[in-house]
Parts: C-alpha cells; structure tokens; sequence
C-alpha cells in the first residue's frame, strides 16, 4: 500500500470522511493496548525487584540482577540447549513432511481420493493438545497400551515407558507434532503447486520426460520460492518453543530433558511467584525471537522481494 | 479410426517409470492416511470395545465386545457437562466478540486513504512479534481484576492481528476500490457501504474467522489453567487434562514402582473412561471440520498471501 502524503486539508477530509472508521478499529485497539501494549510496560519488573507490597513503581530498580541470574543459574544452559534441540529437531524432521504430502497428493489424479486424503490428513489439526497428548499416553503406556502390545508381539519387551522415560521425550514430542501438523502445512505448498503452469507439464511429457522429471524438474522449482521462505520463517521462531505442549508432556522423570524457556517462565513465575525473575528470563527469550524473526524478514525481503511487513 | 484409437493409447500409454512412480506415490499416500487416522479410529473403536481386547491386542481394527459402559460412564460424569457448558459459553461469547472485533478492524485497516491507518496497522503487526510476556500479561489481568472471570475466559485470544491481516487481505483483494467510489456517488456513506455492501460480500472470510476463533477456544487449556481459580468455571479442556494427563502421569510413575500389579489394573478401567471421553469431547469439532473445510483452508490461503 502506497503512503500518501498528508497535510492539513487532507487529513481534516480524511477524518470527516473516515470517522466510522475509526470507531469500527476502537475495539482492536482497546484490546491490544490492554492485552499487548500494557504487558510490554510492565516488562520494566525484568529491571525491578517486584514485590507485591511496594507496588509496581515502589519496588527497587536492580538492573541487569535478575538476568544475571539466569545467565549463571546452572539450569541455563540445560534450558538453553533443550529449547534449541526440541526445535531444530522439529525443523528439521517436520519440515520436509508437508512438502512431499503436498507433492504426491498433488499427483493424484482422482479428485475424489485426492480430496478424501486431504480431509484425513488436516485432520489431526484440529485435536486440541491435550487430547492429542492424552491419547499418547494411554496408546503408548508400558503394557496396557496397545504400542507396546504390538512390540510385545514382535517379540521386544513390550514394556517400554515411552512417555515416562526421559530418552523417549524428545522423540514422542517432535513425531506427535509432525503427525498433527504434516497435513494442515501441506496447504500451503498445494496451494502453491495448483499455480503450476499446466503446459509445462504438457511440454515436457511430449519432450519424453517421465512423471519423476517432471516433479522434480517442474513442481519442485515452482514451489521453491515458498519452500525457501516457510523455512527461513522457521529459522525466525526457532528460540520460541511454546509451553502448552510441552507443559503436558512433563513429569518429574523427563523435567532434566523437557524444560524449555517458556516451561520454565511459566513455572518460576507462576508457581514460584518470583515475578521479576521469571520476567526477565521471559524477556531475554522475546527480545533473540524478535531480533530472530526481523533478520529473517530481512533475508526473506532480499531473496524475494517482499518480506512479513 | 481404429487406428487413430491405437496410436493415442500407444501414446498414453504408460512407461515402466511411471507405473514405478505411481505405485509409489500411491504407497506413499496410503501410508500417510493409515498413519494419520489410525490413531483417530482406534480411539473411537477402543471406545466401544471391552478394555481387555484392547489392551490384549485382539482388537485392533474393529471393535470386540461392545460395550456402552464407557460412555454411561462419561455421561453421568457432572464434571465433563461443567466442563462442556463452560466452554460452550467460552467458545460463543469468545467467537462472537472476537468476530466483530476482528471484522471490523479488518476492514478500516483495508481502506486506503484513512489517516494513520498505517501506523495503527504496524503497532498491532509489532504485538505478532513482541510481547509483554507470561507474567506481565499475568499481573496486567490481575490489576484490572479480570483473573477467574468468565469474561476473560471469553475475550482472551479472540482477537488476534494475524487473523485481522487475513480479513484485510481478503477485502482489499476482493472488493474493487470501483464499487466504492460508486457507492459513495451515490449518497452512501462508509458505514452503509460496510454493512450493506462489504458484509454480504464477505460471508466467506466471516466464516473462516468464525472457525479460527471458534476452534482456538476449543482448544485451548492454557489461559483456562493459568487465570481460572474457581473449578465451577473449569472448561472442558482443563477437566480433560487431569483426567487423561495427570491420571495416566501418576499411573505410569507408579507402574514402573512396585504397585505394578494394581496400576495395570487400575489404567485398564480408566482406559476406557478416557476412550470415551476423547471421543465426546472432540467429536463435535472433527466431525464438523469436513463440512466446513473449504473455509479453513481458504484462510490459510488468503494469510499466505501478503496482504
């Protein structure tokens, strides 16, 4: 959108005009200031030894105390590298998933078997997460769960904690994911390959190409472009793993291997009511994620042209 | 032209590679499906079967020694009823705001020529990528005293810029800037233009933001756990977690114990109940998600697209 130039005369139309405009953003507005813009401003508790009883300005300003702290808590680099290991391991298994989903629905010629396996598999979607972790545990408990049946059959123990033991947690955490969200990420690539040019296709099976070639040399280039940018943009939110997954796949054995920045916010202030600490730690990890994201849009901008914003 | 049929078969007819290639893909795909809705049938089945089949293994694909006993269960249980008025009040009053909220700033943000359109539209872009933070967020709630109210449990995700962008999109894309330079011609303010030319022409978009919305506050436990107090206003997600989460947590660490014996047992009966419960509470959303697909992925198309 072109910014046009304002001045006095244009704005007083602008406003007269627009007026309605203006109340039809009020709520959004309302709601941002209040649930985005009013938590940004009591980040300053990060800098602040919060206590409950000296209000929110009485309460000594301490500086860089809190994430001194963190930096030297012993737990740092634990956090650090499971928050790290948990996402680039996702990356790096769940990225590829959707595009070969979305290459080998798109070569189904049956539209009704194509539409049928696109309804099976965006399925899982729309399970909520704890529902989705919740049938883990009952289809992957040591005996009884019918996992461990079938391991049982082909003659292993069949008694393996899958979702107890902490070598299993990461494992269990990034294959649930790719099989929640293989389908709904294909949408993006089909989407992508519908725009292929059909005559390519058709000039290159006249050229002798065979079906491989012909993906390989036509619908994967065609794609690359949003291939390359869903990936950067995954590159962007590696330091943000979010804690609603993870926080339902904690027990006492795997914390050592599941803690992750978000968990551990969560935890330090929430049930251990150390506001300013857990704030500063919750900030240190926003500010990586955003400066993550903007060089990222930066890199997306140069290679493409146009970039989030 | 019997021999014009013969050439063009010749022609279509396929080589050893593409049969190879075929055969493939084909396995490839069944493959997906099996492994993504395996898991979906299975609890629907064990739902339905006796727990001792299921955990034997002898039902594995349909369902053996039929049994209501799960779902007699579910039902008399008053808790998941709570949970589930809960969350329907949750998910209406939720959708319901967050709608208008959504489609009403999705449309000024889509007008051009509005004075400080632009930088309203980059402040709210800014929250997409930098936030205040759990705590923060935590004590602003609690200052306004919205902590364990319903109505934070309604208004609480409802909005969201990226759902906003998609409505903006959507109606700077799809509803020419001609019809509104005719319609103002005409007489016809921007608020008649809106609702009586724009909202028509957006059923589709309404919709896609409806389901997100909708889904969402299904879904979600976190905010429910984190700033509810009163187990009255528990939603269903909150109740399911403790009775598949942290039920099946304790079982397990107690079966690796010396309980074992007793654990077995106990997660046997419970298994049921919880087969049940999955099936009841997430039923209404897959079952409902096929009809309305179309609108989903339309959303995720037109947020693709850089508006």
């Amino acid at each position: 959108m072109k910014t046009r130039k304002w001045n006095k005369k244009t704005i007083m139309k602008s406003l007269k005009r627009n007026w309605l405009l203006y109340v039809f953003w009020l709520p959004a507005i309302i709601y941002i200031a209040v649930f985005a813009y009013a938590p940004m401003y009591g980040i300053q508790i990060a800098f602040r030894d919060y206590r409950f009883a000296d209000g929110f300005f009485g309460s000594e300003w301490v500086g860089l105390k809190w994430f001194k702290k963190f930096f030297d808590a012993p737990r740092f680099w634990q956090i650090l590298k499971n928050t790290l290991t948990v996402s680039i391991y996702s990356l790096v298994v769940g990225f590829p998933f959707p595009i070969i989903l979305a290459l080998v629905m798109n070569n189904m010629k049956n539209l009704k078997y194509k539409k049928f396996a696109q309804t099976i598999t965006y399925m899982p979607h729309f399970i909520s997460t704890v529902v989705l972790v919740g049938m883990m545990h009952i289809m992957f408990s040591p005996r009884s769960g019918v996992i461990n049946t079938i391991l049982g059959w082909i003659g292993l123990s069949g008694d393996y904690f899958f979702m107890g033991e902490p070598q299993y947690y990461i494992h269990m955490y990034v294959w649930s994911g790719v099989w929640q969200s293989m389908g709904w990420g294909s949408i993006i690539y089909m989407a992508a390959l519908a725009g292929v040019d059909l005559s390519l296709h058709e000039a290159a099976r006249i050229d002798g190409a065979n079906k491989l070639q012909r993906v390989w040399y036509i619908d994967v280039p065609s794609i690359m472009p949003t291939i390359c940018i869903m990936l950067i943009m995954r590159f962007g939110s590696v330091m943000s793993v979010g804690y609603e997954k993870v926080y339902l796949m904690q027990n006492a054995l795997n914390t050592q291997q599941s803690e992750v920045i978000s968990t551990y916010v969560y935890k330090m202030g929430l049930l251990n009511k150390q506001y300013s600490y857990s704030t500063a730690i919750g900030l240190f990890n926003s500010v990586i994620n955003f400066i993550l994201v903007v060089t990222m849009n930066k890199v997306v901008k140069k290679l493409s042209g146009s970039g989030l914003w | 032209m019997a021999d014009k049929a013969k050439v063009k078969r010749k022609r279509m007819k396929k080589t050893w590679d593409d049969w190879a290639f075929d055969i493939i893909t084909n396995a490839f795909l069944v493959f997906f499906i099996i492994i993504v809705f395996y898991p979906l049938w299975f609890v629907l089945m064990a739902s339905f079967s006796d727990p001792v089949h299921v955990n034997s293994g002898a039902a594995l694909l349909f369902p053996r020694g039929f049994t209501l006993a799960g779902y007699k269960q579910v039902l008399e249980d008053a808790r998941i009823w709570r949970g589930y008025g809960n969350t329907i009040i949750y998910v209406l009053g939720g959708t319901l705001i967050g709608t208008c909220m959504t489609i009403l700033a999705g449309f000024s943000a889509s007008r051009k020529d509005v004075f400080g359109n632009s930088v309203l539209i980059k402040l709210l872009m800014f929250t997409m990528y930098f936030g205040g933070g759990t705590i923060p967020t935590y004590m602003v709630i609690q200052k306004l005293g919205l902590l364990d109210t319903r109505f934070l449990m309604c208004i609480l995700g409802s909005f969201s810029v990226y759902n906003m962008i998609v409505v903006r999109s959507f109606m700077a894309n799809s509803i020419p800037e001609e019809l509104y330079d005719a319609a103002t011609i005409d007489g016809c303010g921007i608020g008649n233009f809106f609702f009586k030319i724009v909202l028509p022409l957006s059923k589709a978009i309404i919709a896609v933001i409806v389901l997100y919305i909708a889904v969402a506050h299904w879904n979600s436990y976190f905010n429910a756990m984190m700033y509810l107090l009163d187990a009255s206003k528990e939603s269903l997600q909150l109740y399911l977690r403790q009775v598949l989460i942290a039920s099946q947590a304790r079982a397990g660490v107690a079966a690796s114990g010396e309980d074992a014996q007793l654990a077995e047992q106990l997660a046997e009966a419970a298994a049921l109940i919880k087969y049940a419960t999955i099936v009841v509470s997430t039923a209404p959303i897959l079952c409902m998600y096929p009809f309305v697909q179309k609108y989903f992925v339309k959303g995720v198309m037109i947020g693709s697209v850089k508006g």
